[in-house]
């Protein structure tokens, strides 16, 4: 398949093979049930997505993707509560208000009783959000572990939140018990149907979408960023700026799997948004193959499912697999299952003594930086040492000045 | 060989451009201190379009500095002018897009990327948004010279991070050609450079420099020899001396500079 997966009319193939096995043969082989939790899936697949292109192509380890999530989930759930009040109640206030808060609905949640309004905020406000943070986060150069410190913090800080706001949110129970989504009956198997197919569909344009920024000149100069930050500068470009975009394109689409999972799980609550769930997110990602268009969907998918599958024969077991699994992955294959064929690939060439280095370094390219083999010269190839000049061998006394 | 846009016919000079109104950078009372340690002291340089200019100096004597705070790493006091622009305080890539472009004594280039793309990226910090979000469909026709001034149009799909040492240099002076920079600052080009490599780089200097500011950092003497038209001596972070090559190496203060620290005089080699 990956053979197939090149030049245009493999793209082509590739993505009409995906559509028909998410539009067409699944909705056809799967109970209900299954398509359900399946569609569940497919939210977190295009999280990853957005987590693929920020921190496989950026290099921006997004611990945090939860708040984008979550502020597109809770936007979504807002709406569908105040639409059953309106419709199965009357009073237009949902139920958990009249039993834990005044019973009056607060200021900030009025707009997304409009549709067209919850649905502008679905993609706005978790965009708007993430390039305000990136802004001002990548504009101070602030990277690295920092950068991922900070995140998964306001993931942390998003859950104390919600669930100390009892009254309006839900607290720690989150809003559930929705009844319809857009006037459509969520009770009625077809209508679960659709939803499925709605996130599938999702998933395919985000993919396309992705694809075309990886393709895009901004996504050469996004890998140029991630692997040399400080050489960019020297081009004239502002690095803050390409990270920032791909930043909010990632929030973005976490954003809209958050509204895309309320109406298919029929829950959200801080549990969902967190910094487990956030870590969880990366998991997904790694094992797949973060720097890979297509490793970080199947990653997400496939540790969803074996999550939902063996913790409910092992409960107890699952996160030391999960943990165990991550490590592996870590440790012995930065670049994920999706680099596993070209590791095969090498093993294979290996014998053919001449040919083995170049084929070593062409792999690297979806992992980390690559070891640069043919270069004599001893120095350190950090360009942004400010006195790259006191590393050279000492031939003068003076060297010791420095 | 000779292309109209990247490469004019000349040879540089000492003095640079005798017609028109030649370009020029004028670094004055330039001072860099790292911890109250004065790495560049009050440095004053003066360099024409179409001068090529060397620096050298001992180590430690402040040269890769100088540069560092004239492309805006390294916070200075002072002044650099770039033909009537203040740049100093400006930040590193608003700098850069002042025309002002520097290598690295290790050659820093994309690895993960090809030849090509690391050009192009080079050639493009003005795109707009929306030619940023397509692909690249054609080579621009200044990627395309510069792939064959630096001698790379075989090499061009090639990962940058599998060229031979020498080739990468070249690949950095190719991106500061397309990046439109007149102002070239080159840390070191020919370390760890064998002798062909080194004529090549040489010549590729000389057709370059005819049209630029150029400012090379360089150790070997030989080289310096050939291909400056002028020097300036850096020492203990002062500008010791300056002037041609015969001038500078006849001056007392550089020689006792070379010979009173070091056997190796002024031709260390490598």
């Amino acid at each position: 398949m990956k053979s197939l997966l090149h030049g245009r009319m493999g793209t082509a193939a590739g993505f009409t093979l995906g559509a028909v096995l998410l539009l067409g043969v699944a909705p056809a082989v799967l109970p209900a049930f299954n398509l359900a939790l399946l569609g569940k899936f497919l939210c977190f697949a295009i999280v990853a997505v957005g987590i693929g292109l920020a921190w496989g192509r950026g290099g921006m380890l997004t611990l945090g993707q939860g708040v984008f999530f979550g502020l597109g989930a809770y936007i979504m759930a807002m709406h569908m509560k105040l639409a059953d009040a309106s419709l199965f109640g009357g009073s237009g206030v949902p139920d958990f208000m009249s039993l834990y808060g005044s019973g009056e609905v607060p200021g900030w949640w009025e707009p997304f009783r409009s549709p067209a309004v919850t649905l502008l905020a679905v993609v706005l406000v978790p965009g708007l959000v993430a390039l305000v943070l990136g802004l001002a986060i990548f504009k101070r150069r602030v990277k690295g572990a920092y950068f991922a410190i900070l995140s998964q913090a306001l993931a942390a800080a998003f859950a104390v939140f919600l669930i100390g706001q009892q009254a309006t949110t839900g607290g720690s129970n989150g809003l559930n018990g929705f009844r319809s989504f857009f006037g459509f009956d969520l009770k009625d198997p077809n209508n679960k149907l659709m939803l499925y197919m709605i996130a599938a569909i999702v998933l395919l344009l985000s993919l396309a979408a992705a694809r075309q920024l990886m393709h895009s000149r901004l996504g050469e100069l996004l890998v140029a960023v991630r692997d040399q930050e400080e050489r960019v500068r020297f081009l004239g470009y502002d690095p803050a700026t390409v990270k920032t975009v791909i930043y909010v394109v990632a929030a973005v689409l976490a954003g809209i799997a958050g509204a895309l999972f309320v109406p298919l799980v029929g829950i959200i609550s801080p549990a969902d948004v967190g910094v487990i769930p956030s870590i969880a997110f990366l998991i997904g990602v790694a094992i797949g193959g973060r720097a890979t268009l297509l490793g970080p969907v199947l990653g997400a998918v496939g540790v969803a499912a074996a999550q939902s599958s063996l913790s409910s024969t092992f409960p107890s077991f699952w996160v030391y697999f999960q943990g165990l699994l991550f490590v592996l992955v870590i440790g012995f294959m930065p670049g994920g299952l999706a680099s596993l064929p070209a590791l095969v690939r090498r093993r294979r060439r290996t014998p053919s003594a001449a040919a083995t280095h170049e084929a070593a370094v062409e792999p690297a390219a979806a992992g980390a930086a690559a070891p640069s083999p043919a270069a004599p010269d001893p120095v350190s190839p950090t360009p942004a040492a400010p006195d790259p000049e006191a590393r050279r061998k000492a031939t003068t006394s003076e060297e010791v000045s420095r | 060989m000779t292309t109209p846009t990247l490469l004019p016919e000349g040879e540089p000079q000492a003095g640079g451009l005798r017609h028109g109104r030649p370009k020029y950078l004028e670094v004055r009372d330039l001072s860099v201190s790292f911890d109250g340690f004065l790495a560049v002291d009050n440095v004053n340089l003066n360099v024409m379009q179409g001068d090529l200019r060397f620096l050298i100096g001992p180590n430690g004597a402040g040269k890769t500095t100088v540069i560092d705070a004239i492309t805006g790493l390294v916070p200075a006091s002072g002044s650099v002018n770039h033909t009537g622009t203040e740049i100093l305080g400006r930040k590193v890539h608003q700098i850069a897009r002042l025309g002002v472009g520097r290598t690295f004594q290790t050659a820093s280039v994309f690895e993960n990327l090809s030849v090509l793309q690391n050009l192009d990226i080079a050639a493009g910090s003005g795109r707009g948004p929306l030619k940023m979000l397509r692909r690249r469909t054609s080579v621009e026709p200044a990627v395309e010279e510069a792939l064959e001034i630096i001698g790379l149009e075989g090499a061009a799909d090639k990962q940058a991070g599998i060229l031979a040492h020498g080739q990468k240099q070249w690949l950095e002076i190719g991106m500061l050609l397309v990046q439109n920079s007149d102002v070239l600052l080159l840390d070191e080009p020919i370390a760890g450079m064998s002798q062909d490599e080194r004529s090549e780089t040489g010549e590729l200097l000389r057709r370059i420099a005819a049209s630029r500011i150029t400012l090379v950092i360089e150790h070997d003497m030989d080289f310096v020899r050939e291909y400056a038209t002028s020097v300036s001596v850096l020492a203990a972070g002062k500008v010791l001396s300056e002037g041609s090559v015969a001038q500078v190496q006849a001056d007392p203060k550089v020689q006792d500079v070379y010979l009173g620290t070091s056997g190796t005089s002024g031709t260390e080699g490598h």
